[in-house]
């Protein structure tokens, strides 16, 4: 398999009151095409800068940034981002959110309503295509982003902790209809999050972070089958990864005491 | 389910039964959701609620009014619970009431008949409602009110309409470009602390007693209320709509015809209102200083005459113009600030 994202020696440095701080320091990472990886660490790990790079939102201090064999200058509509705010433009309706991607790709008005109706069937917001986003509920906005990022037909996919919004529940649907997707639709994932089951539930590969400086600490890959189901959410092969990735998040050696607590509470942008 | 809607009042719930009691209910809302509410249901070990779900029935959040429930998605009616809900945002900020407007009518009369009877009992030197009324029809039929009229507002829409041409402008290139912000800022802030009255002599030695000192004034006045308002807009759009448009393939032009001008909105017209507000305060004492035309200028000749009753017909007059001028403008913010979430 080709490497689709390559992170080689990323690093990133924030300026912050006059002194600087290392967010991310020279990570080096490799994505197969069509894999689904996710990013889990603790609080201050630089996992949302890093994806914040793959997304071309922020350039790297140091090192390089590869996609698709070529450096990442800026965004590119072949990498699509979901956030974890949703990011919908309140001004625009369901349909509207959906096209305005299309719209910059400058396709016809009639391809652009076929092509928006797809993915908005696909997420199951047909019934309110036509609402403003005032009316959605979390999940389903969400839902309406992912269609969104969808729509352009990005080959990766690259995710900040997008549930981390929504309650448990919901979260457990989302996951599922997002791997049901992608199972269907081959594409790179790339799935930032702090939830320790979430990340197992979903990967090929988890890859844990260290804080303080951001830095990779392991990358554990998870030997179960796809389609993932509840049978497997509940199997002893799943909770041993899951203890696995859990101990590698909670006890890293070299992080501070205080992160393991603070990881209930950070991340809320 | 534990939602307290909106208007403050404990919201009442119950289950409806199948058929004619939900058609007031958007249908798309039920059929859409009800499997999803019928999960929810049963994970909460709310078995009958769960089967009523199934079956084509919702749950349904009756408000406090008894209007609301006809209400389209998002305004009233509201299925399940929050997460998997449509938000019930607004409902009492865009439709007074017909209670409301009978307070309102109730209590404009009620202010006129005590005004009446304060002046036939307590003798305190005023016109009474029927005089001023009487002087009202005799000005509306000589024609000096439309005259007066149309000379003030002539005034204000012009100085506003070159206020917000130029503030809209200005505001967007402070906001977005830092450089320009560097250069023009240092001046808004200081014009902004000159009340603008305090220009009139200035303008009219400079610019004559024409009518170009009047609109200037005016024009100040408007300019330096919505450009503040604007900037704020553009410097308050959420970062991440900007990345969002940018990862979806936007350059900068899109950026900002597409995300910062609509995001902008709702602070440019609440800057339009208060310009509009400034500017009708303006135009009256404007012209009470130097003009030969105008509300604040027949005021001016009336208080020679100890005229009474005209001063009040331009004072209601002045009142009621821009009362509906501050409406229209807020008629349209509403329309145009539709999509946001209101609290």
């Amino acid at each position: 398999m080709t490497n689709k994202i390559s992170f080689r020696n990323v690093s990133r440095r924030f300026a912050h009151h006059g002194a600087s701080f290392l967010a991310l320091d020279r990570l080096s990472v490799e994505v197969a095409e069509g894999e689904f990886v996710t990013m889990v660490g603790p609080s201050g790990c630089g996992k949302s800068t890093a994806l914040a790079i793959a997304a071309g939102l922020l350039e790297p201090t140091e090192g390089e940034m590869i996609v698709d064999g070529r450096l990442v200058h800026g965004p590119g509509p072949e990498r699509g981002v979901i956030f974890q705010q949703y990011a919908l433009f309140p001004w625009l309706t369901v349909r509207q959110n959906v096209e305005f991607g299309l719209r910059i790709a400058g396709k016809r008005a009639a391809e652009r309503r076929a092509i928006a109706q797809h993915f908005i069937d696909l997420v199951g917001l047909a019934d309110f295509a036509d609402s403003l986003p005032k009316v959605l509920s979390g999940g389903m906005k969400q839902r309406c982003a992912i269609a969104r990022a969808y729509a352009v037909d990005p080959t990766i996919l690259l995710m900040d902790e997008p549930f981390g919004a929504l309650d448990a529940l919901t979260r457990v649907q989302m996951q599922d209809q997002l791997l049901d997707a992608w199972s269907r639709e081959l594409r790179t994932v790339m799935f930032v999050t702090h939830d320790v089951n979430e990340a197992v539930y979903l990967a090929n590969r988890v890859i844990v972070m260290a804080a303080r400086p951001g830095r990779l600490y392991e990358i554990i890959p998870v030997d179960l089958p796809y389609p993932r189901t509840e049978a497997i959410r509940l199997s002893q092969e799943f909770a041993e990864i899951r203890n696995r990735v859990w101990r590698a998040v909670y006890h890293q050696p070299t992080t501070a005491p205080d992160s393991a607590a603070q990881e209930n509470f950070g991340e809320v942008k | 389910m534990r939602r307290v809607n909106n208007l403050g009042g404990p919201a009442r719930y119950g289950v409806t039964g199948h058929g004619a009691e939900i058609a007031s209910l958007p249908r798309r809302l039920c059929d859409g959701w009800k499997s999803a509410a019928g999960r929810d249901a049963e994970r909460r070990g709310d078995v009958s609620t769960a089967n009523a779900i199934r079956n084509g029935a919702a749950i349904v959040l009756v408000a406090g009014r008894g209007d609301d429930t006809s209400s389209p998605p998002g305004r009233g009616g509201v299925v399940s619970k929050s997460a998997e809900a449509p938000a019930a945002p607004e409902s009492s900020r865009q439709r007074p009431g017909r209670r409301q407007l009978m307070l309102n009518a109730a209590a404009v009369c009620g202010g006129i008949v005590l005004w009446g009877a304060a002046v036939s009992f307590a003798r305190v030197g005023l016109p009474s409602p029927g005089q001023v009324l009487a002087r009202a029809i005799e000005l509306v039929r000589s024609g000096q009110l439309l005259a007066d009229l149309v000379a003030s507002l002539s005034r204000v829409l012009a100085g506003f309409a070159l206020g917000v041409a130029l503030a809209i402008p200005v505001g967007f290139l402070m906001g977005w470009y830092s450089t320009a912000r560097g250069l023009i800022e240092p001046f808004v802030q200081f014009f902004r602390m000159i009340p603008p009255l305090a220009v009139i002599p200035l303008a009219i030695v400079t610019m004559g007693i024409g009518e170009t000192p009047k609109v200037f004034v005016i024009f100040l006045a408007v300019f330096l209320s919505s450009v503040i308002a604007t900037f704020q807009g553009v410097v308050s759009v959420d970062k991440t709509l900007i990345n969002a448009a940018r990862v979806l393939g936007a350059k900068d032009g899109t950026i900002f015809r597409r995300v910062i001008v609509p995001a902008s909105t709702p602070f440019i017209l609440v800057g339009m209102r208060i310009g509009l507000g400034s500017a009708w305060a303006t135009v009256v004492a404007a012209e009470l200083i130097a003009a030969q035309s105008g509300l604040g200028f027949r005021m001016q000749q009336a208080e020679l005459y100890y005229d009474l009753a005209t001063i009040f017909v331009s004072l209601i007059t002045i009142g009621i113009l821009g009362l509906a001028m501050d409406r229209l403008l807020l008629a349209l913010e509403m329309r145009l600030t539709q999509w946001q979430e209101r609290m």
